[in-house]
């Protein structure tokens, strides 16, 4: 139960930041130059995802249960810990917040300066754009899920239902809001999503190597509860040195 | 660049990162709790510590 709670909210938050990240850029171009190339893009993006994951899920699928705990935990582990770095960082204030609004305006002033439409009516620059956007994302959203569900029993479709649930709240968002949903606390969700990540790949990877865990599933909450402390401490300490450091430039500035 | 290389690109970009260390590092604390589990020793704290260790040493690195 604890594992299956944990997988679906992990799967669902990740889901839900890449998918915000691709209505970012779907969203751009759409309003920018037009829905009809865009949606074309995104539905070729869809059905070619389709097609990766109906490929990839059975492969993995085949592989033992025990490999399949070890290299699923320590992709996870891994991938987990990279999201976690970045997060304190960008919580520490070492790295600049990801911010959609930005990224939005980005994206439509390069869309104003890409070629028109073609001879057949198609603006190839939307559908290139659209379908690059949704289908490097939905990657991302793929392999979360593959990975994810694959190390549980019935977890792929666990997994699937978390990354659906996260399509429709971000399609009716975006639907609802036809702006880039720059109030979704991008830079929180990553901090939860990066804890959660390395707190089921910690778990998975060392059972993979026949760890036996004490309290068995109670240890995953314990993992988490270790990692959440010690990254906000890192926050903390990663936050006042920079301002230490930042306090002899100002005085100097203040002198000069 | 071919298609190829730059799906490979992707992919290492997506996993490995900004830091190529993280992933060493966990590879060798898993063989480590390989080398353990396999004397019979109980190795459960290994992962948790070194998951610590590899965090700080890479947020160490970043901000030099």
């Amino acid at each position: 139960m604890t594992q299956d709670l944990f997988l679906f909210l992990s799967a669902f938050l990740a889901s839900l930041v890449e998918m915000v990240e691709a209505l970012t850029i779907v969203l751009a171009v759409g309003v920018t130059r037009g829905w009809r190339s865009t949606a074309l893009g995104v539905a070729a993006a869809t059905a070619a995802l389709a097609l990766v994951i109906a490929a990839l899920g059975p492969a993995i699928s085949a592989l033992p249960f025990s490999v399949l705990r070890l290299v699923v935990g320590g992709l996870l582990l891994v991938f987990g810990l990279q999201w976690l770095r970045k997060a304190i960082l960008r919580g520490s204030g070492y790295l600049a917040l990801h911010d959609e609004a930005a990224a939005y305006e980005t994206e439509r002033d390069d869309a104003r300066r890409g070629a028109g439409p073609g001879r057949d009516g198609t603006d190839w620059y939307s559908f290139t754009v659209a379908f690059k956007g949704v289908f490097l994302e939905g990657l991302e959203v793929a392999f979360i899920v593959i990975t994810f569900g694959s190390a549980r029993e019935h977890g792929i479709a666990l997994a699937a239902a978390a990354a659906a649930t996260a399509l429709v709240v971000v399609a009716v968002a975006g639907a609802v809001a036809r702006a880039p949903l720059s109030r979704v606390p991008e830079n929180t969700l990553k901090f939860v999503v990066g804890l959660l990540l390395t707190t089921f790949g910690t778990f998975w990877a060392a059972e993979g190597v026949q760890v036996d865990w004490p309290g068995e599933d109670g240890a995953l909450p314990a993992i988490l509860a270790v990692l959440a402390i010690a990254s906000f401490v890192a926050v903390r300490v990663l936050r006042r040195r920079r301002a230490a450091a930042a306090t002899p430039s100002r005085a100097a500035e203040a002198t000069a | 660049m071919s298609y190829v290389v730059k799906f490979l690109r992707f992919w290492y970009s997506f996993i490995v990162g900004d830091d190529w260390r993280i992933a060493a590092g966990v590879v060798i604390a898993l063989g480590f709790t390989a080398l353990l589990t396999d004397r019979g020793v109980a190795a459960w704290w290994v992962m948790p510590a070194a998951v610590m260790a590899i965090l700080f040493g890479s947020l160490r690195r970043a901000i030099r």
